[in-house]
This record gives structure tokens, C-alpha cells and sequence, in this order.
């Protein structure tokens, strides 16, 4: 009863001041307003974060065919090898059977991936070692066709667009470790003794 | 000797009545006169004299018998620069550290792939926090510093610093984690200036750099004590460590402390972008135990390659620290692991920070093996490769390979000469 009483005398000055003009708006402005908006272009421009289902993809497309000759005109071939093989950087042709499952295989990003658009992602942001972020739509599309068809991912016919790309089905499916809920000020693994 | 001595008086003498002008003359010399007595026998100066650098007066630099300098990491492993001719990692020489800061000049290097280091001018840059927010925000490094600052002590761990018996020191087996006090703005402080939507889960950190590398990190930890960091020991970003501004993101593996930090993207579920797809692992506990570093000390005196003199007294000292939060306790064994003795802190135990400990130590001379485990405020503790084995019910053997982050006990063999070697080989 006390407390209600006390509620009532608190809430009211409350109200009071929440109905002056002007008040409403500044509970939901930003504390410090330093720093300005930037424009939904720029954002667009800078967000090269592609999600699962590819809402960020620009438009675009690529085949498989148009993607080997990418592979042989932007010098992949130099670090990666012809058709992923053979080259100083990682390679990206699976060189185990087609029946060997993909843990079994090594750590190559068309084929270990659990989705299509992170290799979109990879190709576009990180390369061509020393001139990323150079490629176009189309290029990126297409040499993410060619990777995945080489690996035995996609047919060769396949052509990728921002509809088509989220849609693969990877070979990894659901075989991967899914990040846990994150808890603040607690184990690393809940069970784990150590 | 006491002509060098006294050339300096004549120096000094000069240089008051030059300064001074002839109205002091008479009586700076009367006042040096009166200071003349005897030498104080050994006071002479015995050391040549270092002549200052204009580069030792305006930024200092260490005395040319300290040599103590990061190396390439793995021992054996990809050169740096490598093949492409780019810098990769290079570690810390923990053997030579005292206290629990780093010198940004020796703090470790990591690079999400070999890179040349960007060339950010931190009057063009900007961060830009975006996704699931009421506002996004756009901010120059100068406007960053105008919010509200924190100053905290934090460690960084690359998830490659793992021990094995093939390594000779504990730069090899340890250095790839260093510690320093960072300045910057906690990410909390910037998202709620952004209105945080309801349904954010996750932020993407992006770096500005020739990669874009970036890391997903829970939006719960963003809110907890993540830190957009401009300063690190008292001066800007060092460039390898992310100049103009990083994320600190405690505890957590070193890969998502993102440098060149360019963007914030909050966003509704977990992307693997760049970064993330070196964490990919066939179970969700291998992939828990790769995010949060977990309990984890080392000895760093007496250590790999080093030598003890003679038996008698040591102070045998360590770091210890944890991604669950501040140490609590130090163990070290003496006799190979068959009693553990409490350990005593150098300085108060931090939340994800470097904590040196101390344990007295009196070697008679006995082959033997020293060892350290740690044990921190959620109750987390430092296992032996044995235990951890145990644990997930497979075979121990030598070269058992820890999954997740490496955070096992490391022990050092003294041989009766003195010799410290690595206790894994």
C-alpha cells in the first residue's frame, strides 16, 4: 500500500515530464550525438558481408565456363595451379574420390563450405592476392561456378545469379559444429572440467 | 681521473657564464670552488658515454645489450616473409619478459593471411556501425575519442600458440600471446548511441585492410566488454597491431580482435565471413573451444634453452591468464607434478590480462621437471594433455593434439648440468 502510494507520487512528476515538448524525442535520441549517418549508398557500397541466404549479393551472374577462363585470365592459375592444383597456395581441387566424405577430404572452401555464399564472399573480398576487391559481380559469380563445379558441387551447366548462389546444396550439409549460445562469465564449453 | 672530472666543472663554468652574462661571472665561481672536495673513491664514471641521438631523445630506444626479439612462428613452419615476400607471425620472446606488459614493439603479429601491413591515414579513416541498429553511425578516428573512454589491461592469444614436444623455447611453445593496456571506447557505449534492435544476435567486425578480414562475434559480448581501441600502452596503434583503431573482444581467440576496424555490422544470425571459415569443425564442442581462451600458464624463468648456474635459490616466475576471466589461483609443481604448490601474483589479477606469479624455489641440484597450472574465476582449471585425453575418451600419446585452443600444462626438464630443455620432447 506504502509503495503503491510512493509509485504514484514518483510516476506522476514522471508523466508530467514525458508530455513536454520535446522530452519524448530526446528518450530516444542518441546520448553524445557525435558522428553523422552515413548514407544508405555508402552502406551499400561498404556492406560486402554476404549472410547465408545472400540478401547483401549485388546483381550478376556467372557459368561455370565463364569461370574458367576468369581462373586463366586473372593469373589464379600462378598461385592456385591449373584447375586448383599444382600451385603454392592452398589448393582448390579436392584430389580424393568423389566417395570420401568431406571431412575426410582436405580444407578447401568450394567443397568444405556450408554455404555457396561464403565462397562468394572469400573470392570477392580476399583476391586476386594483391589486387582484391577488384573483381566484378560477374567475375566473382562465375569463378565461384567454376570452383564448385570442379569440385563436383554443381553441374556444369549450372549458372549463378543472387537467386541461384543461396540455393546450392553444399556437401558438408549439416555436418559442421554450430556456434553455442554465448554466455557472459561462464565456461567455455558447459560440461568441460577444464 | 680527475682530469675528466674537472674538465666538467670547467664545462660547467663556461656554461653559467655564457648563460648568466658577465654580471654572474665572479659568483658561479665562487660556488663551484666552494663544491670542491675529494672524489668519492669508485664514483668516477667507468662506462663510455652514449652519445644522444636525435631518435633517442625524441622517441628512445632500448640499450643496444638488450637484444631480445620476435621471431617467425611456427619454428619450421611458413616463413616470413614468405614466398609472396609477406610478413605472417612472428611471437613474443616471453623468455626474456618481466612484468605482465608487452612492449608494443615486441607484442606478437598475426596476419589472417600474409600481408603487407595498410598504410592508414587516420585522418581519412572512419568506422561505421550499421545492420540492426535504430541509427546507424558513421565516426572519424577524432570523433571516436570523443566518447567516453576505458583504459584496460588485456592479453591476446593466436589459436596457433600450441606447445609440442619439437619446440626448443617458450618463444616458440608460448609467444604467440602478448599483453598490453589498451584506451578506446567500449562497443556498448557506441551501440546503444546506435539503438541496438531487439533482434541482434551477432556482429560482423570488418578490418579495412587488402582482405576485408572479418569475424562474427556474439552481439552479448559486444555489449559486455568488447573495447573499440585507439591506444595501447600509452601511444596510438602500433600499425601491426591495427592502426587506427582494432576491436578488442576479451578472451576471446586473437583472429577476432579485428585490426583496421572499418565497420560494425550488427546483424540476425552467424556469418562466416573470411575469417570464420578457418574455425569450421565437424563438432559444436571443438568449434565452443576455439572462440573463449581457456585457462592457461607457463613458465617463463627458468625455461626452455636456459640455464641455471648451480643449485640454490631461484624465483621461478610465470605468466598465467584466461578468456573466463581473471586468474585465481597459481600452482606450481617442482618434482615433476606430484605436489602443487600455491603460487604468489606480481600484480592484482585482471579480467583477461597476463598475470605474473612467483614461487620460491630451492633446487638441490636433482634432475627434475617444473611445471605451472592456473585456475580462474569461473572455476576453470589448467589440465595436463593426459586429463584432457581422458576427457574426450581418446588414446594418449606423445604428439596428442589438444582440440580447440592448446591451454595445457607445459613442463620444463632441468638436467643436473643446469640445462632447461623442453619437458614434451
Amino acid at each position: 500500500m506504502g509503495s503503491l502510494n510512493l509509485l504514484r507520487i514518483v510516476t506522476i512528476p514522471l508523466l508530467l515530464l514525458g508530455s513536454l515538448p520535446g522530452s519524448t524525442a530526446f528518450a530516444q535520441s542518441p546520448t553524445y550525438g557525435v558522428g553523422r549517418t552515413p548514407t544508405a549508398e555508402e552502406i551499400r557500397r561498404m556492406d560486402i558481408s554476404i549472410g547465408p541466404t545472400g540478401e547483401e549479393l549485388p546483381p550478376g551472374r556467372g557459368s561455370v565456363k565463364e569461370g574458367a577462363q576468369v581462373y586463366v585470365q586473372k593469373g589464379c592459375v600462378g598461385c592456385h595451379g591449373a584447375a586448383g592444383v599444382g600451385g603454392l597456395a592452398p589448393i582448390l581441387q579436392s584430389k580424393r574420390g568423389a566417395d570420401v566424405p568431406v571431412w575426410k577430404k582436405e580444407r578447401i572452401l568450394p567443397l568444405r563450405a556450408p554455404n555457396a555464399t561464403i565462397v562468394w564472399d572469400f573470392i570477392n573480398r580476399g583476391m586476386p592476392l594483391g589486387l582484391e576487391g577488384t573483381l566484378t559481380p560477374d567475375e566473382v559469380y562465375s569463378l565461384t561456378a567454376y570452383l564448385l563445379f570442379i569440385n563436383n558441387v554443381i553441374p556444369e551447366d549450372q549458372v549463378l545469379d543472387k537467386q541461384s548462389l543461396p540455393k546450392v546444396r553444399m556437401p558438408i550439409g549439416d555436418e559442421f559444429g554450430k556456434p553455442h549460445q554465448f554466455k557472459l562469465n561462464a565456461p567455455r564449453l558447459e560440461g568441460y572440467p577444464y | 681521473m680527475d682530469s675528466k672530472r674537472n674538465s666538467r666543472r670547467e664545462l660547467l663554468k663556461a656554461g653559467a657564464a655564457l648563460a648568466g652574462g658577465i654580471t654572474l661571472g665572479t659568483g658561479s665561481k665562487a660556488q663551484a670552488e666552494g663544491h670542491d672536495h675529494p672524489m668519492t673513491p669508485g664514483s668516477e664514471n667507468a662506462s663510455p658515454m652514449i652519445h644522444g641521438s636525435k631518435e633517442q631523445i625524441e622517441y628512445g630506444q632500448r640499450s643496444k645489450y638488450v637484444t631480445s626479439v620476435r621471431v617467425q612462428h611456427p619454428i619450421g613452419g611458413r616463413p616470413s616473409p614468405d614466398v609472396f615476400g609477406k610478413v605472417f607471425h612472428v611471437a613474443t620472446p616471453l623468455q626474456d619478459s618481466v612484468g605482465v606488459i608487452t612492449p608494443s614493439s615486441l607484442h606478437y603479429i598475426a596476419t589472417t593471411r600474409g600481408s603487407f601491413l595498410p598504410d592508414i591515414d587516420p585522418r581519412q579513416h572512419t568506422l561505421t556501425i550499421h545492420g540492426l541498429v535504430d541509427r546507424p553511425l558513421t565516426l572519424t578516428m577524432d570523433e571516436l575519442k570523443r566518447f567516453p573512454s576505458v583504459t584496460r589491461l588485456h592479453f591476446i592469444e593466436c589459436a596457433g600458440n600450441r606447445h609440442n614436444g619439437k619446440q626448443k623455447n617458450v618463444q616458440d611453445t608460448h609467444g604467440m600471446t602478448s599483453c598490453s593496456e589498451w584506451t578506446g571506447v567500449l562497443l556498448s557505449t557506441l551501440l546503444k548511441e546506435c539503438g541496438l534492435k531487439g533482434s541482434a544476435k551477432w556482429f560482423v567486425a570488418e578490418g579495412a585492410e587488402e582482405v576485408k578480414g572479418a569475424s562474427s562475434i556474439p552481439i552479448e559480448k559486444g555489449m559486455d566488454d568488447c573495447i573499440i581501441a585507439y591506444g595501447m600502452n600509452g601511444e596510438p596503434l602500433r600499425p601491426q597491431q591495427g592502426f587506427p583503431v582494432r576491436i578488442m573482444v576479451p578472451g576471446f581467440e586473437g583472429i577476432y580482435h579485428t585490426k583496421f576496424l572499418r565497420r560494425i555490422k550488427v546483424v540476425d544470425r552467424f556469418y562466416m565471413n573470411y575469417n570464420e571459415f578457418g574455425h569450421l569443425r565437424p563438432e559444436d564442442k571443438e568449434l565452443a573451444l576455439g572462440e573463449q581462451i581457456g585457462p592457461k600458464s607457463v613458465i617463463t624463468y627458468p625455461s626452455g634453452t636456459q640455464q641455471l648456474p648451480g643449485p640454490g635459490f631461484y624465483e621461478i616466475s610465470g605468466l598465467a591468464w584466461s578468456g573466463g576471466g581473471a586468474v585465481k589461483t597459481v600452482e606450481v609443481s617442482t618434482d615433476g607434478g606430484k605436489k602443487w604448490n600455491r603460487a604468489e601474483f606480481k600484480n592484482t589479477p585482471q579480467r583477461m590480462a597476463h598475470v605474473r606469479f612467483a614461487y620460491p624455489w630451492k633446487w638441490d641440484g636433482t634432475e627434475t621437471a617444473i611445471m605451472s597450472r592456473c585456475t580462474d574465476e569461473v572455476g576453470q582449471r589448467q589440465a595436463l594433455r593426459e586429463e584432457i585425453a581422458n576427457w574426450w575418451k581418446v588414446p594418449f600419446e606423445r604428439d596428442y593434439r589438444v582440440p580447440g585452443l592448446d591451454n595445457s600444462v607445459m613442463p620444463w626438464k632441468i638436467a643436473r648440468d643446469g640445462s632447461v630443455t623442453n619437458g614434451l620432447a
